[in-house]
């Protein structure tokens, strides 16, 4: 690989923001980095953050924005507590109700985005205002109570709720599973290129022939879906579910995948890059604890981090489009 | 004489209240090339999209080898061998020139959900395409696309449209951004294309390229078709003034010609 295919790679420049991090930190905070990097914190913060962020990031790559995972996450805990916890019906019914759910609101959200020319960003935050009332007026009218508790049974509670050693949570392998998938998808599969070209130029990716409208359909229900897993996890994790909480998830998300190279007008980002940039925003935000610094600084920190890192992408992607316009030095 | 590869016959559109076409009634044969000549507005793009899938008519036909059919969306007309460059767009900036080639269309290793977009093919294609079109300077298919100049842009949406158009190819001003020598080779290749038997449909606002290579010429003026005729019915001077909507254009040209040629070359100052 030369030089200019790696400048054109969308994952380089969160790369370098990922290794300034961690310089950051080890020289400046003192942190011993073997420790650091070995660290329960910043990996579960990550992984849950993660199966988030990947469908986020090719909704983004896609030229769209969905918000209303915010609300999906503590909908899914709620919905699989509920069904399981307060009416005791078999997990299995508690775990695929609240996957379902994810698909509604993400067909609501796709057809909604598909019929109108309102921006994704506004539909969402309609979605994400209404999912929580649902879950708010249910959860209070069927249970009487914000919070509800749940006892998993043990395949649920390892498949989805292990705390491996004590500390690492198993939604890491989930994480990492889901990433190897996704990877496929964009990079792999003739899809992704649908992706791209969709994000590119959404009319010419239709009048190329691309099904544009249930491709952005398919998105937005694997989005929501997505953020009820990561609140189903929690649920079986911690045996209970309360409708608040989440909010944080929509930006941490946007941010993970903004540091990862995806272009907020969408067209452009990778999957390393995504997962890259979740790993970055995990370690500034949990790595402060490592340091000496007050940990009050963090949000500052993940601030400059965001600032440089899109600073960085910007100039990366300007390089790119240039890349090979000059011929210097041998084959592509 | 064989049937028409496409034809309309009494095709209305309108998007809402606002009539864009009228009546449109016209045919596109093999081996021939078809001009859509008029005005800023007067609905060439929108009548070439209803060829395309973009649109579908308000009422009337769209007939195939003589059958009535319909182009519900894009892939549909594409499927049928029916290729477009649209006026803008049709290349994906900041995808690679491979990518951007082969959308919608990408070559795949593997079966099922197991396809893998084929790179190498996609790329070597792309740019030998793009190469056989004249722009010799791209060996790279996995350069970006918006790091292409305009018409280096163009040239590779017009050689995409020529690989994929099996029966009829549609360009849609295609020469409007490109420089004398590829704007000729879009000639060259339309005749080309001609002669493979194609038909072809080309949307021109210079009358010398129209004049180049038409065979068949249709005039749209506020969205009818106010002539329609054949090589060498009309003058160069009629054609100009079907143009610019029936105004008398020509006679204006004239008058500016005559205006440099008697002041050494300048043109007229600007009327108040
Ligand atoms: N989607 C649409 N909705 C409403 N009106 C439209 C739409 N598309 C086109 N029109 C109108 O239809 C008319 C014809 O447009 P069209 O793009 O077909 O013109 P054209 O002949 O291609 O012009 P040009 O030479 O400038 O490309 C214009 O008045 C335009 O405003
Ligand atoms: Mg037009």
């Amino acid at each position: 690989m030369n030089l200019s295919a790696l400048i054109r790679r969308p994952e380089t420049g969160s790369l370098i923001s990922l290794i300034a991090v961690i310089l950051f930190y080890v020289v400046f905070g003192g942190v011993d980095l073997v420790k650091l990097m070995g660290a329960a914190s910043w990996l579960n913060l990550a992984a849950n953050l993660g199966i988030v962020a990947l469908p986020l990031g090719l909704l983004m790559i896609a030229g769209e924005i969905d918000i209303s995972i915010g609300a999906m996450i503590p909908a899914g805990s709620m919905t699989v507590a509920i069904l399981s916890g307060h009416y005791g019906l078999p997990i299995e019914i508690g775990i695929l109700g609240a996957l379902a759910l994810g698909l509604c609101v993400g067909l609501v959200n796709g057809v909604i985005a598909t019929r109108t020319t309102v921006p994704t960003l506004i539909i969402t935050l309609g979605t994400l205002m209404a999912v929580q009332g649902i879950i708010l007026s249910s959860a209070m009218l069927l249970t009487g109570n914000a919070s509800v508790s749940i006892t998993p049974p043990d395949w649920a509670k390892t498949a989805l709720g292990l705390m491996i050693a004590g500390k690492y949570q198993v939604v890491i392998w989930w994480w990492l599973g889901l990433a190897a998938i996704f990877f496929w998808v964009l990079h792999v599969s003739p899809v992704g290129n649908w992706i791209y070209a969709m994000g590119g130029d959404q009319t010419s990716a239709r009048n190329a022939g691309i099904p544009t409208n249930r491709l952005k359909i398919a998105l937005f229900m694997l989005s929501s879906t997505a953020a009820a897993f990561v609140g189903i996890c929690g649920a079986i994790q911690f045996n209970s579910a309360q409708v608040s909480g989440g909010m944080g998830y929509i930006f941490n998300a946007v941010c993970s995948v903004v540091v990862g190279g995806v272009l907020l007008t969408g067209g452009f980002g990778s999957i390393p890059g995504i997962f890259l940039g979740t790993i970055t925003f995990a370690i500034v935000s949990q790595g402060i604890y490592f340091t000496q610094i007050d940990r009050n600084w963090a949000n500052l920190i993940i601030g400059i981090t965001l600032l440089l890192a899109v600073a960085m992408n910007e100039y990366f992607r300007k390089l790119a489009l240039s890349a090979g316009t000059r011929k210097k030095g041998g084959k592509a | 004489m064989t049937a028409p590869i496409l034809e309309l016959r009494g095709v209305n559109k309108s998007f809402g209240p606002i009539d864009v076409l009228f009546d449109i009634s016209l045919t596109v044969r093999a081996g021939e090339v078809l001009c859509l000549l008029g005005d800023n507005g007067a609905g060439k793009s929108t009548l070439i999209k209803i060829l395309s899938g973009v649109y579908q008519p308000t009422s009337g036909q769209i007939l195939m080898d003589g059958q009535p059919t319909s182009f519900p969306n894009p892939r549909a007309a594409s499927d049928k061998g029916i290729a477009t460059v649209h006026q803008f767009g049709g290349t994906f900036p900041l995808m690679s020139i491979g990518r951007s080639f082969f959308v919608g269309v990408e070559p795949a290793r593997g079966w099922g959900p197991f396809k893998r977009y084929d790179r190498k093919t996609a790329n070597a294609v792309a740019v030998k395409a793009v190469r056989d079109f004249g722009i010799t300077r791209i060996d790279d298919g996995d350069r970006l696309v918006g790091g292409l100049s305009g018409g280096e842009r163009q040239s590779l949406a017009i050689a995409r449209a020529v690989h994929f158009g099996a029966r009829v190819l549609i360009l849609d001003e295609p020469t409007a951004a490109l420089g004398v020598k590829q704007a000729t080779h879009v000639l060259r290749i339309v005749n080309e294309a001609k002669r493979r038997g194609l038909a072809v449909v080309f949307i021109t606002h210079q009358v010398m390229h129209a004049m180049a290579v038409g065979d068949h010429f249709a005039v749209l003026i506020r969205g009818a078709v106010a002539a329609d005729f054949k090589k060498g019915e009309k003058t160069r001077e009629e054609i100009t003034d079907l143009m610019a909507g029936g105004a008398s254009m020509s006679s204006l040209e004239a008058e500016i010609e005559g205006y440099m040629a008697s002041h050494g070359g300048h043109p007229p100052p600007p009327a108040h």
